[in-house]
């Protein structure tokens, strides 16, 4: 395999499964050409007058969508380890002795371990999306016949936009539908709130399959998936299993160990005057970040000012800023909980759902990342240069998808909320096991054990200078997460190159190859 | 062939391992381990088990490790308390003294809250430090199984020595009677600030420890200041307070345990702490007669922050300086609990400065305002800047 050097250093082949790349080239480097990609035009003379879309069952649709060797099949993961479609499809595939797919999931989840199977049986070839646990360990051992390829949310969506994957079959899962296609999430007994990650499927797919456990009569509103899109709609008993659809991530911490990381970022947000009245954020749902929300949440209160808005995955915690009016906008593509679900379903206008293209697309006229003043993001892995690592662990096995992580370092202050070590294994290293994100785009970095702020933001220390706040530089960091641990062996893997990592314009950041076992 | 255990290797059991020795008569060392971390730490876990056989003289053994992330110096330790199963030797295999883990600590030093920590449980200890008790307690008493105490007692050691406590004081809780001295013999070369003496029921038991304790530094050729700090748990324990407090110039602190003492007296331990108040001013009144500090009993309720903010004050009102923690976040509702209230500052800063005021002048008699100032109101008012210090 040819392999290049990329700007960021990082040796990554020219090609991958067959197609030739771009290697990155530097934060804001790469211009796309060419026009956004097209479907093929259809006209409504061939789908039924009375708007009933409805098929006998999901099989029926994938034969009807012409579903045959090498095609790309793409879901959302709005049902997240609870869903039931995305196994099925491939189970199908298998039984129509469908050979080659591509699966290209916004995100796969433990659930999605009956995958493996299929990608030993040869139905799936490879994976274009986040590789979780049981499929990142599958992958990482060198067992999938092609390339994985990793990608932001935003990546996905610009990939999709640019025709550099093209859906054949969207199958979407929609916790309520009409016979026209027209779905939502917000009610049904698999509501999940908004469906943003499914817009550049329904969009720019050849052919759209809506599934839904919740069938209504026309019209379906909202329209999160809009029906003229759609080519067929199966009814099926269950679509997902609610309480994995409302994962457990929403509780706050109760470590005081990850509590005192939240206060130190939440003190060092107010040091830097980052908290202030209009300011915005976004944050992820984990145990940390929520309990950083609750600090703001207090901050604000007490300040008697308001956050103008804040993007992302929304939880009970966010709904009650907002219904306390300490927030303005809340702007949803990923609902966390059930609380946020029954918020975005009777408070529409404070708490819109948002698409994947509204908040991160790169090759858009602008997103909302770089309008965020705190962006808080985690990290397996952050280096001396502030480079971090979300996909693999440093024992190089991958075990997490980017998710969102790329688009949101574009935010005014990126913010990594971080242990200094976790179960004897250093976070911040000499240098990232995979490169993610760009160290110039990584701002702090908060651990129980001191806060390190990128030289690159002199503004910010200055800001925070004198305001008792434990600073310290992140070599400094990296030597106390050894002397406690001791110096981690950097593994050495084998040469094959197992994912591909792209950067949200693209093009290949880094690669990640198959672990000696 | 007979096979010594020691460590713990559930899931829960983070930072720690479980260890499996069985010494041979040729063959080398044949280490198996199992760990989440071998592909960065194998090499040097291999090298470790490689030091502490070394340092016993034993060449041929097989050593199975099931290792959760435990750094070096729990799995020197783990290994060692093996070897000692199976040997009896007197050599230790001692990790690096942090150049941090030397410091001294005063007789009156701020001692509001102090961490308990089971001494036989690495992950705890690890991050104690962080949440700024003025004291940590490796505890080697009630939270160790009597089959363990000599595994915990060389983890305790090791802890002493390789863990970063971040400047809280340095606390040992001992058994009672023999393994006690045999704790003693363990830590006390390692800087330790204070030991804790649970179950305290006379004067003669703290002289004891008191006279040991001091033969152990003279030969471990320490020159900083070892205190103790007696635990009052039983009726008889309280009606001897006064002796106990005053039983060696090294007593520093009085604490009073409650959930033994109310056992002790057959009443159920209450949030009102009524069927305690006797024992509990008994154990103030005592201390205070000998100049130390008076501590009070943990609070068992850690998800009711507000009760044991209440308990707190009600302690502060009856005289105590500081209370037992056994999570980190009572720390910091404790500290607030037992600072001066912005009134108090301000009355106590007014009363020092009118103090130093008329030293300065030379006068004998101290006024704030009309008021005589008697000396010692002189004195509180220093020690409720020296907290609101603290606090700061």
């Amino acid at each position: 395999m040819k392999m290049v050097k990329n700007a960021a250093g990082r040796r990554v082949p020219a090609e991958i499964n067959g197609e030739k790349v771009i290697p990155f080239k530097g934060v804001g480097k790469h211009r796309p050409e060419g026009r956004k990609h097209g479907t093929t035009l259809v006209s409504a003379a061939d789908y039924p007058p009375d708007g009933d879309k409805r098929v006998a069952s999901l099989k029926e649709a994938l034969q009807k969508a012409g579903l045959s060797d090498g095609m790309t099949v793409s879901t959302h993961h709005h049902l997240r380890d609870g869903d039931l479609v995305a196994n099925q499809v491939f189970d199908i595939a298998a039984e129509m002795g469908v050979k080659d797919l591509v699966w290209f999931p916004s995100a796969s989840f433990p659930c999605h371990r009956e995958i493996i199977k299929h990608l030993e049986n040869g139905v799936v070839h490879h994976i274009e999306g986040s590789m979780n646990g049981p499929l990142g360990r599958f992958t990482s051992e060198g067992n999938m016949k092609g390339t994985a390829v990793l990608r932001s949310h935003g990546g996905r969506f610009q990939a999709v936009q640019d025709g550099e994957v093209k859906i054949d079959i969207a199958v979407l899962a929609a916790p309520t539908a009409d016979p026209f296609g027209n779905g939502h999430g917000l009610e049904g007994p698999s509501a999940c709130g908004g469906l943003g990650y499914a817009l550049a499927d329904y969009r720019y797919a050849e052919k759209v399959i809506v599934v839904t456990d919740n069938l209504i009569p026309f019209p379906c509103i909202p329209m999160q998936i809009e029906g003229n899109y759609v080519d067929h709609v199966v009814e099926m008993d269950r679509i997902g299993i609610q309480e994995r659809i409302v994962s457990g991530t929403t509780q706050i911490t109760k470590s005081p160990d990850r509590l005192l990381i939240a206060e130190l970022t939440a003190k060092f947000c107010d040091a830097a005057g980052l908290v202030k009245d209009g300011f915005s954020f976004q944050m992820g749902a984990g145990g940390t970040s929520l309990a950083i929300g609750i600090y703001f949440h207090e901050m604000l209160k007490a300040r008697n000012i308001k956050a103008r808005f804040a993007v992302g995955g929304s939880t009970q915690y966010s709904v009650k800023m907002l219904e306390d009016g300490c927030l303005e906008y809340m702007l949803d593509a990923q609902t966390f909980d059930l609380e946020a679900v029954r918020s975005m379903r009777e408070n529409r206008a404070k708490h819109p759902d948002i698409s994947i293209f509204h908040c991160y697309d790169y090759h858009a006229k602008g997103n909302y990342t770089t309008m965020m003043d705190v962006m808080i993001l985690g990290a397996t892995e952050v280096d001396v240069n502030f480079n971090g690592n979300v996909v693999t662990h440093s024992d190089g096995y991958m075990l997490h998808g980017i998710g969102g992580w790329q688009n949101c370092l574009f935010a005014k202050c990126t913010i990594l909320p971080v242990p200094l070590f976790r179960n004897r294994i250093p976070i911040i290293v000499d240098e990232v096991t995979t490169l993610t994100g760009p160290g110039e785009l990584i701002d702090v970095i908060v651990t129980e054990r001191g806060i390190a702020v990128n030289p690159r933001r002199q503004d910010l220390i200055d800001k925070v200078k004198g305001a008792g706040l434990p600073l310290k530089t992140i070599e400094e960091l990296k030597e106390e997460a050894e002397r406690i641990c001791g110096k981690p062996r950097r593994p050495e893997p084998l040469d094959k190159v197992v994912a591909a990592i792209k950067w949200v314009d693209g093009t290949v950041i880094d690669v990640v190859r198959q672990v000696r076992t | 062939m007979k096979t010594a255990f020691a460590g713990n290797d559930q899931k829960s059991d983070r930072s720690d391992c479980r260890i499996g020795l069985t010494l041979k008569q040729s063959g080398g060392l044949d280490i198996h381990l199992q760990s989440k971390v071998e592909t960065l730490y194998g090499e040097s876990i291999h090298a470790c088990c490689r030091k502490v056989m070394q340092a016993f003289s034993l060449p041929h053994a097989e050593i199975v490790i099931s290792d959760n992330g435990a750094p070096e110096y729990v799995i020197s330790a783990r290994l060692e308390a093996c070897v000692k199963k199976l040997r009896k030797t007197y050599i230790e295999v001692l990790p690096d003294m942090l150049s941090q883990n030397v410091h001294a600590t005063k007789r009156d030093r701020l001692r509001r809250s102090r961490l308990y920590l089971p001494g036989n449980t690495p992950k705890l200890a690890l991050n104690a430090g962080l949440h700024s008790g003025d004291g940590v307690i490796l505890d080697l008493e009630d939270s160790v199984a009597p089959e363990r105490k000599d595994e915990a007692r060389i983890l305790v050691r090791n802890t002493l020595r390789a863990v970063d406590f971040y400047g809280a004081e340095r606390m040992v809780r001992i058994n009672r009677g023999e393994p006690g001295s045999r704790d003693l013999e363990a830590v006390i070369p390692h800087h330790v600030n204070v030991i804790l003496l649970p179950k305290c029921e006379d004067a003669e038991q703290v002289r004891e420890t008191d006279r040991y304790i001091q033969n152990l530094r003279k030969d471990n050729g320490i020159d900083h200041e070892v205190w103790l700090m007696p635990i009052i748990e039983s009726a008889m324990g309280v009606m001897q307070a006064f002796e106990i407090a005053g039983a060696a110039p090294s007593v520093a602190a009085l604490a009073v345990g409650l959930e033994d003492y109310t056992a002790d007296i057959g009443v159920q331990r209450t949030a009102k702490g009524r069927e305690s108040l006797f024992a509990r001013s008994q154990v103030v009144n005592a201390a205070k007669a000998h100049h130390i500090q008076a501590i009070d009993s943990v609070f068992s309720d850690v998800s009711d922050t507000q009760a044991l903010r209440e308990n707190v004050r009600a302690s502060k009102a009856l005289g105590f300086d500081g209370m037992g923690c056994i999570h980190p976040r009572q720390i910091r509702v404790i500290h607030e609990a037992f600072a001066p209230t912005a009134g108090e500052i301000e009355k106590a800063r007014r009363i020092v400065e009118a103090f130093r005021e008329a030293e300065k002048r030379g006068l004998g008699v101290v006024a704030v305002g009309s008021k005589m100032i008697d000396p010692p109101v002189v004195k509180r008012a220093v020690k409720i800047m020296e907290l609101a210090e603290g606090k700061a």
